[in-house]
């Protein structure tokens, strides 16, 4: 098993907002946690994966993700268990379509 | 049926925000509070937030039940050394606040083997608080219709509750069928033949049998509406009813003990078509149940 911590900054802010997992830790898949982080103008990512050696993988999707979202004050946790890059982008995708914003993305 | 929602596709939250009231449930001990498995991450292996099993208060027909869901694609819904002390935690609550029922919605391979001993353990604290919560006269009710089944020490405490609901693509037994083929050889059962698995340890065999009580459809709603039925619905756990299963029991094992194939159990039973089982609906099934073995159970 690895673990791995990316802060990353982000400058959209969210709202106050309960937790929000979705996935579940099976083959090919992950659980994905997202929370209200201490960092007020960062997101925060860590990982266990069951995969050794993908560091570099993991920072270009988190990176890409948080390019999207900006998200700032929030916190991502994620167990996983070999799921491809795909399926991490559409969980992490999935798990944030429930965090309130308090403002659009700047498209 | 249309619109249906499948029971075996949803994953454990799913399956209690559907089988409670909507927006009622809370979750006790939930993913925020990382009370996880502390042998899983020395293993190496990765851990779920939850241990794989969610639990917590809800309502069902503004009712005050108690509900656990395990999650079968994490670990194969194995109970672990904190999954099981949830589970233990869940039913000495239900001592405290008395709700109309304890839904466990149970999906396990049994004891998870990364944690034998702990697991073990696990298992034989639940079956007692099981059996603690239904001598309070609070009834406990399986539901099982999950893809991977009930099996193992979660198969044994199924069978302490009051009440079984399964669907016909779920399953319950002790040893499994991999378990039993490796074991006993591919003659004594072959894991691999999915009719011999399912007429041996499937809904269906479970229901004609009498250990499982209520056979549904793999069925949200119908899951839903057999649960409501049972709020409040216990049986009574005292020494004369022991002895009566035992002897119920004793017979079954004298009438077809020497059968080799679930076909003949049914035969015996007093089902006249044994090969026309698999092809029937719940419906159909219930209604050779109540025609044609009444007492068998």
């Amino acid at each position: 098993m690895e673990r791995l911590d990316f802060v990353l900054a982000g400058h959209r802010p969210v709202q106050a907002f309960e937790a929000i997992l979705v996935g579940v830790v099976g083959s090919g898949n992950l659980e994905v946690l997202v929370e209200p982080g201490d960092h007020p103008a960062s997101c925060t990512f860590l990982i266990n994966t069951s995969a050794v050696g993908f560091g570099a993988i993991w920072e270009a999707v988190v990176k890409g993700f948080q390019a999207r979202h900006q998200l700032c004050g929030v916190s991502v946790s994620i167990n996983d268990m070999g799921a491809t890059p795909a399926v991490v982008s559409l969980r992490l995708d999935q798990a944030i379509a429930s965090v309130p914003f308090l403002k659009a993305p700047a498209s | 049926m249309i619109n249906a929602l499948s029971y075996a596709e949803l994953n454990a939250r799913q399956r209690v925000e559907h089988l409670l009231d909507p927006g009622s449930f809370t979750e006790i001990l939930g993913p925020s509070a990382r009370v996880v498995s502390p042998h899983l991450a020395l293993l190496g292996v990765p851990y779920a937030f939850d241990d794989g099993v969610v639990i917590g208060t809800g309502l069902m027909h503004d009712q005050p039940v108690l509900i656990a869901a395990q999650e079968g694609r994490f670990m194969g819904g194995g109970v672990g050394e904190v999954h099981g002390a949830k589970l233990v935690g869940l039913m000495r609550l239900a001592l405290k606040v008395r709700p109309m029922a304890v839904f466990v919605l149970a999906e396990s391979g049994g004891v998870r083997l990364h944690e034998a001993n702990a697991g073990l353990i696990a298992v034989s604290e639940v079956m007692r608080a099981v059996l603690d919560v239904r001598a309070a006269g609070i009834p406990v009710v399986m539901l099982i219709g999950g893809a991977n089944g009930c099996f193992g020490g979660m198969g044994l405490i199924a069978r302490c509750a009051d009440h079984v609901v399964m669907s016909d693509q779920a399953r319950m037994s002790m040893s499994g069928p991999e378990v039993i083929e490796s074991s006993r050889g591919v003659e004594e059962f072959d894991s691999r033949d999915r009719a011999l698995v399912w007429r041996t340890t499937g809904g269906k065999h479970r229901f004609l049998m009498g250990d499982c009580d209520l056979l549904v459809e793999d069925d949200m709603g119908a899951f839903r509406q057999v649960a409501a039925s049972l709020l409040g619905c216990s049986q009574k756990l005292n020494l004369q009813g022991l002895l009566d299963e035992q002897r119920v029991l004793t017979e079954r094992l004298e009438n077809t003990g020497q059968c080799n194939d679930a076909g003949e159990i049914w035969r015996r039973l007093g089902v006249e078509h044994p090969e026309r089982v698999a092809d029937m609906d719940v419906e159909q099934l219930q209604a050779l149940k109540a025609s044609q073995i009444l007492g068998a159970s």
